[in-house]
């Protein structure tokens, strides 16, 4: 098991560079790494798998209900819900079925309704159903006043985006791909027989190349001789309110998509927390992840009209994401056959949800670019350790605080992590390198005290496990 | 399968407000009397507050030394303090907990429980301060644990958003830890600590006060590279900084209140109590900084102890008072706690807090329009984020068949 993020890298060229380890590269690698034979390294700029959109998203696992017919984001997101529904619950991915309500303020979102209903059955969703205003106030009973009924999607879900990154990070990792951190690709060049990519930590050789650069896609498309499309990332900002918000709503409320253009949802995420957002800012700087003054405030104003209580609570989190958008209305995934080199570009705001069709589909592609990937195996089975509320947490567990009293240590207190589960996170075999990476993989700090209790007992135990796991002597 | 317990009495958290509710009781003869503490040592909030500023004029503590000497008088008194062991949330009725600790998950049943979960400060998160999402930001709290406990490296140069004694402390511990105070920075149009305090930070130690001034925005990717300010005149300027301390802006740590369906007060964000610290919920009491965020550590031990007397009057088989009459400020002040009024629970006194500075104020006391009491507050000017007291005297004109009582600065 390889995961570097220092010191030179290794020589000899792999088989396939995947660059980019956000949900998207992290799916492949572990697809490809279903092939023995294969090497793999899979390149990423930052310290952290899924450190780029795929840790700021609204976590919603999508049926593809509202997609546009025929493109291949379409079918990629009605596939990729499928596989990563069942993935889900072999691995122990926190996922909870809550639905989806499309909520209607007016009369012309009123008369959307059906022709919505309609699309759905076309994408597949036949389970859909239209409900009156009483119907709707039974079920969100702390809805604003003055909706007027909405459409029902009862397959729409929510699920945990970190674990879903780490659980592919972590088997393809385990079945011998090589994760190469903190390795920024610079530039590509063509050879005899591969790529040569300059990197941060110096020069790495692949025969075949899957550029899953997610924000940065274009550019490296560009440096292998490319213009098939340009990024324009569409900032999204959410507010997280604090899980004392969980009862006040049940499903995930959508806006009705209209001429006007789209609202803001209200979602609850499978931490028992409730999110606000998000916005649609087209931009152009690719780093803009921060929250403005004025996003949140417009978000507070229309989570006020939808879930007036809302408001009410603390918020435990802000922050932004943004969307690899780009001038198509659909995914940018192109083989360049004779270059030995797949681009998965346009990955915008259902990527979560599409990943692991996407990991297929890009697969078959790289095989048509003359990649051999040999016989093909079952990975070993991961167990992930369990970060939602709907599923026993280990504090909640007799049986693991009795065998190991670690588990009923709480540190983070708003959270419940307990001691056992940092350490577990600290020991795993894709380890975090920050407290961001450590709360991401327990969620140790996320919850409304922001470590006013906790910071410092975290950072404490962070900092000796990470020394601990230390090879003597590396380190200046 | 959850191993189940009795109790006489549970108090929940060991700061100065639980351990002396546990010392009164235990002193009292109350039976077994249990205190869940979920850190790992007794003492709450003073023990990471290594400055002075605690105990009493003639016995001047630190904060730890303050923890201690309450923790030995619980314990001495024959109370049970377990550390390590969290009180997570109420079994179907009653005065009944479901607890986790190392030794596993149990229900602890009690004829009381008193609830002194005490308070924390907003996070950057909670008070809407956008931008990045950097290292660097603490919270006072957050702040004196990793200087005090852990003794860890905070940074080099750091802003204190807030200026009250809290905020003063934040800025003396980030000097003991070795970084510049670059700014303290408050909204108000002057600091809310005492004067000697504030002019000792400016004067001796040169750190610039910036008044009617907030945090706007957090920049800096990976750490914090500095804080946009904006003035009330709506210039801005960039503070460059590696750390940023938000203080103050105190919030009860009400989870378990609310988990157990307490009736709320809307201002205080605490559950709702007379006098003598009943809440609504039979047989479950509260005390402390739970009930008002925040007051000196004294006034939580207080009323801890005051709390304790209700709960053996219970054992004794009290009846629980009616909810009572709400009592509820207008604006500009903030809350008032208690903010019950019940025939048979007369408090000391209440204590309330305005928004804005209020200069040569007088607070006026009212029931359905018809005045109950009028005082004078002063001399001099009222402060945010400082006590202000009113005493409770007037309780006896209160019609308890009558509306809310409403105090206003009007
Ligand atoms: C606000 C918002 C809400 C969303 N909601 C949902 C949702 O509910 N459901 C859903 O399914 N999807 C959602 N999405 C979309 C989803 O988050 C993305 O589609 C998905 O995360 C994209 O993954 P990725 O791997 O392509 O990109 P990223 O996660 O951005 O990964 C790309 C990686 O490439 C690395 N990289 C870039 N350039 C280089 C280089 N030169 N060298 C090395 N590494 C490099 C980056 O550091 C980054 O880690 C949402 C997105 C946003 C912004
Ligand atoms: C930074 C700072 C500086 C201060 N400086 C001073 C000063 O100089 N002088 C002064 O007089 N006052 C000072 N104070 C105020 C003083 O510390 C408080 O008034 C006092 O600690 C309040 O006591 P308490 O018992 O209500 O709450 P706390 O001291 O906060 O104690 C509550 C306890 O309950 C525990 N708890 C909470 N929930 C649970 C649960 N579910 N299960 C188990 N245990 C739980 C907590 O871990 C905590 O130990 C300061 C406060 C702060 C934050």
């Amino acid at each position: 098991m390889t995961v570097t993020a220092d010191g030179p890298l290794p020589s000899t060229p792999y088989d396939v560079a995947v660059v980019g380890a956000g949900v998207v590269g992290c799916a492949v690698a572990r697809e490809l790494a279903r092939h023995p034979r294969l090497r793999i390294a899979l390149v990423e700029a930052q310290d952290d798998v899924g450190q780029g959109t795929s840790k700021a998203n609204t976590a919603i696992l999508h049926t593809g209900f509202d997609a546009t017919r025929g493109t291949l984001e379409a079918r990629l997101v009605r596939e990729g819900y499928q596989r990563l529904s069942a993935y889900a619950a072999e691995t122990g991915i926190p996922v909870e079925r809550v639905g989806a309500l499309l909520v209607a303020w007016d009369e012309e979102q009123l008369a959307a309704l059906p022709g919505l209903a309609a699309k759905a059955g076309r994408n597949g969703c036949h389970d859909t159903v239209l409900l009156g205003p009483g119907e709707l106030y039974a079920r969100e009973p702390h809805l604003g006043p003055g909706a007027l009924g909405a459409l029902h999607v009862p397959g729409e879900s929510i699920l945990c985006p970190w674990t879903t990154t780490l659980a592919y990070a972590t088997q393809a990792v385990r079945a011998g791909t090589d994760l190469h951190l903190d390795t920024p690709v610079r530039a590509v060049e063509r050879t005899a027989d591969g790529h040569r990519l300059t990197t941060g930590r110096g020069i790495l050789h692949a025969r075949h190349l899957v550029n899953a650069a997610g924000l940065h896609a274009d550019t490296l498309d560009r440096a292998l001789g490319h213009e098939d499309f340009t990024v324009t990332p569409r900032r999204g900002q959410l507010l997280v309110y604090d899980k004392l918000a969980r009862p006040l709503v049940r499903h995930i409320l959508l806006p009705v998509p209209t001429a006007l253009g789209k609202g803001v949802l209200v979602a609850p995420t499978v931490y028992g927390n409730v999110l606000l957002g998000p916005t649609a800012e087209d931009l152009h700087d690719r780093r803009a992840t921060e929250t403005t003054a004025d996003g949140l405030a417009a978000l507070r104003d229309q989570g006020r009209r939808i879930l007036p209580a809302l408001l009410d609570e603390e918020v435990t989190a802000v922050y932004a994401g943004l969307r690899a958008a780009t001038e198509h209305e659909d995914y940018r995934i192109t083989a360049h056959p004779g270059q030995a080199y797949v681009t998965v570009g346009g990955i915008r705001s259902t990527g979560l949800t599409a990943s692991l069709a996407i990991a297929a589909h890009v697969t078959g592609l790289l095989a048509g670019t003359g990649l051999d990937p040999g016989p093909v195996r079952e990975l070993e089975p991961v167990a992930m350790p369990n970060l939602g509320e709907a599923f026993p947490r280990p504090h909640q567990r007799p049986d693991l605080i009795a065998a190991d009293p670690e588990y009923g240590t709480l540190v983070c207190h708003c959270e419940r992590v307990s001691r056992g589960e940092i350490r577990d996170a600290l020991a795993g075999p894709v380890p975090p390198r920050t407290l961001e990476g450590l709360r991401r993989r327990t969620r140790a700090r996320a919850g409304r005290c922001q470590g006013f209790y906790c910071g410092a007992a975290v950072r404490d135990l962070f900092e000796r496990g990470r020394s601990a796991a230390e090879p003597k002597g590396d380190r200046a | 399968m959850t191993a189940a317990r009795r109790v006489d009495v549970l108090v929940v958290g060991a700061g100065p407000a639980g351990l002396a509710a546990a010392a009164r009781l235990a002193l009292a003869g109350a039976g077994r009397v249990e205190v869940l503490e979920r850190e790992a040592r007794p003492g709450g909030v003073p023990r990471t507050c290594a400055h002075g500023g605690f105990g009493t004029w003639t016995r001047p503590l630190t904060g730890p030394g303050y923890a201690r000497l309450l923790t030995e008088a619980a314990e001495r008194a024959g109370a049970t303090l377990r550390t390590g062991v969290t009180a997570l949330d109420w079994a179907a009725a009653g005065p009944v907990l479901t607890v986790v600790g190392p030794g596993g998950p149990e229900t602890v049943e009690a004829r009381a429980v008193v609830l002194a979960t005490g308070a924390r400060e907003r996070p950057r998160t909670a008070r809407l301060v956008p931008g990045t999402r950097p290292a660097g930001v603490y919270t006072t709290g957050e702040l004196q644990r990793a200087v005090h406990l852990f003794g860890q490296h905070i940074g080099t140069r750091a802003v204190v958003a807030g200026a009250e004694e809290v905020s003063y402390a934040a800025a003396g511990t980030l000097r003991a830890a070795g970084a510049e105070v670059v700014a303290l920075v408050t909204e108000h149009p002057s600091a809310q600590a005492g004067p000697a305090r504030a002019q000792a930070a400016r004067l001796r130690h040169g750190i610039p006060l910036l008044t009617g001034t907030t945090v706007t925005e957090l920049l800096g990717h990976g750490r914090l590279s500095g804080v946009r300010v904006r003035h009330r005149d709506g210039r801005t300027a960039v503070l460059a900084c590696d750390t940023v301390v938000f203080t103050g802006d105190f919030v009860p740590d009400h989870e378990l209140a609310r988990r157990g369906g307490l009736a709320m007060d809307p201002g205080t964000r605490g559950p709702a109590v007379d006098g003598s610290a009943h809440t609504s919920r039979p047989g479950v009491f509260a005390a402390g900084n739970l009930l008002h965020a925040v007051e000196p550590a004294g006034t939580a031990a207080r009323e801890g102890a005051r709390a304790g007397r209700a709960v053996l009057d219970h054992l004794a088989g009290a009846p629980w008072p009616d909810p009572g009459v709400p009592v509820v400020v207008s604006e500009p002040l903030r809350w008032i706690a208690p903010n019950r009024v019940t025939p048979a629970a007369r408090p000391g006194g209440h204590v309330l807090r305005t928004g804005v500075p209020l200069p040569h104020p007088v607070l006026y006391v009212r029931q359905d329009g018809r005045l109950l009491h009028r005082r004078r507050l002063g001399p001099g000017t009222a402060h945010p984020n400082r006590t202000l007291t009113l005493p409770a005297h007037w309780h006896d004109r209160v019609d308890p068949e009558g509306g809310e009582v409403r105090v206003s600065t009007d």
